[in-house]
């Protein structure tokens, strides 16, 4: 009789469905996992102690490359944690805008989560479709900011600048002219809430196309349902946030409970798991993009009706104008000592949270008064998520494991920070 | 989560554990409350399972190096003959030997573990803090027991400042390299690293050798006093664009 043992399997770090680079150790019986020991770190950066040596304003973009898939919602986590530091408030315009471009990145990360997934699990065509939508709204993070994906927008204040009045328009090009140009850019003519409005309206009907291609299909439930089910109290123990506590049926959000930015104000429904398997953490994410797209729609009639000023105008936080630098002595001090030492932030510590695509995404900031942290702490949620990797995968076979990742919404720039 | 549900939590965490739990004053609606490492495991589960408390969830755990709180390398108040300091002469992390660096008083333990805590069914945050007792070899029991998801957190910890946790099933390296030498998130480990890697073509290999670029600090680290805010809030206020 031949003996049989198990054997040890290396999943990555170069691997299609490992989404970046996941080095995943997997102790196989057959094709059944008897134990997965991820290793992570091979993205470390050291974000954290970067921050420490830099000016406060100075780390906003490493934020944008934590979760390089939703970027603005890590920015405001990190720029409400100096705020509450400081004692400032962004005014209330600045909010509306934050809490836009929050559901835009929603939006932008389910986007890239679906697409993947269903990749990983052998749907080629969501991907497609689902790219076409996030290019739009890159472009919109493009207008607003001058970057499609690393924005560095939020600013400790406000944002940096008010939304613009007109978006870009494709150009003329061998593949895009004449009529075809004038329909491509039938909706950029207006500004930018037009074209984010004439969004809202088509979006509904693309979701329905995602789901016209998933929901019902045959291949993509015999790969989720009863995949990968957590229990709510498996949830709560391995600090589950976001969209996997809310498929195991936790009604959990900090929109809602721990409101921030004008997320209170926002009339929007918190989509509920029942079963806690890949399939209902997918139905969760789905009904989020039609949500982010109702509080989208919300926040663009506000800007649209209330004009005004998006940051503070105390200038040992914001810089002043360009305009005023020019006839003010006081202004050009305040903009020379802003972007040289930077500004001071009182002596204390704070916890901000802000739910992220991916679930609560927190910045632990200590100062100890100077014009750089003394420590900042990311709390990423797909840390904690992969954390729980083993507990969740032993026992499944090889091919749910991808599965598993996939619904896990694996990012590593924030997992290895 | 209202100010008086916070003063609640602390008045019920006074009532609960006394002495064991030093309360500090809360700020902007955050409870924070510093223990012993010997109380940690005890009051850890206390809060998870006591119906008052329920902090089902552990948020985050992560280190932090209080050396050096509260110093900066720019002298902005004392003028010698010769004007200002420049400021150049760097101090901070990588551009000194910070062993021979006078100690801050006010902060007689350089290592801590912080802990967030979350209660789902009171919707309330609690920071737990445990400074180590020895600072040569700084430990804290393990919160894995109590709650699954610290086994990474504290893995990260360790990682980062070299803090270990006692009882912790399986204490690795996590986020830096295979082989990494020292921990990298200490104030005393210098920005750039200590060592370098490339590719020797003689050996037709990666060797890893000493740093070669010189550690520089393009801002140096200031504390004003001025920084409470007051005096620029007043100066918006009467901002003559805007009266």
């Amino acid at each position: 009789m031949q003996e049989i043992r198990n054997y040890t399997m290396n999943f990555g770090p170069q691997h299609p469905a490992a989404h970046g680079v996941l080095r995943l150790v997997l102790e196989m019986d057959g094709e059944t996992v008897v134990r997965a020991d991820p290793h992570v770190g091979l993205l470390h950066r050291g974000t954290e102690k970067l921050a420490e040596s830099k000016p406060f304003n100075q780390s906003i973009g490493y934020m944008d490359r934590l979760d390089y898939v939703s970027m603005m919602c890590n920015e405001h986590a990190y720029v409400r944690a100096i705020e509450t530091l400081l004692g400032i408030e962004a005014p209330e315009r600045a909010q509306y805008i934050r809490t836009m471009f929050d559901e835009i990145t929603r939006i932008l990360n389910h986007l890239m989560w679906i697409g993947s997934n269903a990749l990983d699990l052998g749907a080629m065509a969501v991907f497609l479709y689902a790219f076409r939508e996030r290019e739009e709204l890159m472009d919109v993070y493009e207008a607003v900011s001058g970057a499609r994906m690393h924005a560095t927008y939020y600013r400790p204040g406000g944002v940096y600048r008010d939304l613009p009045d007109r978006m870009p328009q494709y150009k003329e090009s061998p593949w895009h002219k004449g009529a075809d140009l004038k329909r491509i850019n039938s909706a950029r003519e207006g500004s930018m809430l037009d074209f984010i409005e004439e969004f809202t309206r088509i979006f509904p009907g693309r979701v329905d196309e995602y789901e016209d291609l998933l929901t019902t299909n045959r291949i993509w439930k015999q790969r989720t349902v009863g995949i990968g089910v957590i229990s709510p109290e498996k949830a709560k123990a391995w600090g589950m946030t976001g969209a996997m506590l809310r498929g195991s049926g936790v009604e959990w959000d900090l929109r809602k409970k721990q409101p921030y930015a004008k997320y209170a104000e926002m009339d929007f429904d918190i989509p509920v798991g029942v079963n806690g398997d890949c399939y209902d953490r997918y139905l969760v994410r789905v009904e989020e993009m039609r949500q982010s797209n109702r509080i989208i729609k919300q926040c663009v009639d506000w800007l649209r009706a209330n004009p005004g000023p998006v940051m503070v105008t105390n200038f040992k936080v914001a810089p002043p104008s360009r305009a005023e630098m020019k006839e003010s002595m006081e202004a050009l001090i305040h903009h020379f000592k802003l972007f040289t030492e930077g500004y001071g932030v009182p002596a204390g510590e704070t916890y901000c949270a802000v739910e992220a695509p991916k679930g609560e995404f927190g910045c632990y900031l200590v100062s100890d008064g100077a014009n750089k942290p003394f420590r900042v702490h990311l709390r990423a949620p797909g840390f904690a998520h992969l954390s729980s990797m083993d507990a969740t995968v032993s026992g499944h076979m090889l091919a749910d494991v991808v599965a598993m990742i996939g619904t896990y919404d694996l990012v590593f720039g924030e997992v290895d920070r | 989560m209202t100010d008086t549900q916070n003063t609640s939590l602390a008045a019920r965490l006074a009532a609960r554990f006394g002495d064991t739990l030093s309360l500090l004053p809360a700020r902007g609606g955050e409870t924070t409350a510093e223990l012993t490492a010997a109380d940690l495991i005890s009051v850890a589960t206390a809060l998870r399972d006591e119906p008052e408390f329920r902090f089902e969830q552990l948020i985050d755990v992560c280190g932090v190096d209080y050396l050096g709180y509260g110093q900066d390398e720019w002298a902005t108040e004392t003028v010698t003959a010769t004007g200002f300091s420049r400021g150049v002469e760097g101090q901070a992390m990588g551009r000194f030997s910070w062993a021979e660096r006078p100690r801050d008083a006010n902060m007689p333990r350089r290592f801590a573990v912080v802990v967030h805590l979350l209660s789902l069914a009171h919707n309330r945050r609690l920071r737990l803090r445990v400074f180590c007792d020895d600072d040569t070899l700084p430990m804290v029991p393990s919160l894995t027991g109590i709650w699954p998801v610290a086994n990474w957190f504290e893995r990260e910890t360790f990682d980062l400042y070299g803090i270990l946790f006692d009882g912790h099933p399986d204490l690795r390296r996590i986020l830096t390299d295979y082989g990494f030498v020292g921990h990298p998130f200490r104030k005393d480990f210098p920005l750039i690293g200590n060592v370098e890697v490339r590719y020797d073509a003689e050996q037709q290999r990666v060797v890893y050798q000493p740093v070669t670029i010189e550690p520089r600090v393009l801002v140096p680290r200031v504390i004003r006093d001025d920084a409470d805010l007051i005096q620029a809030n007043a100066e918006a206020a009467d901002d003559w664009r805007h009266n």
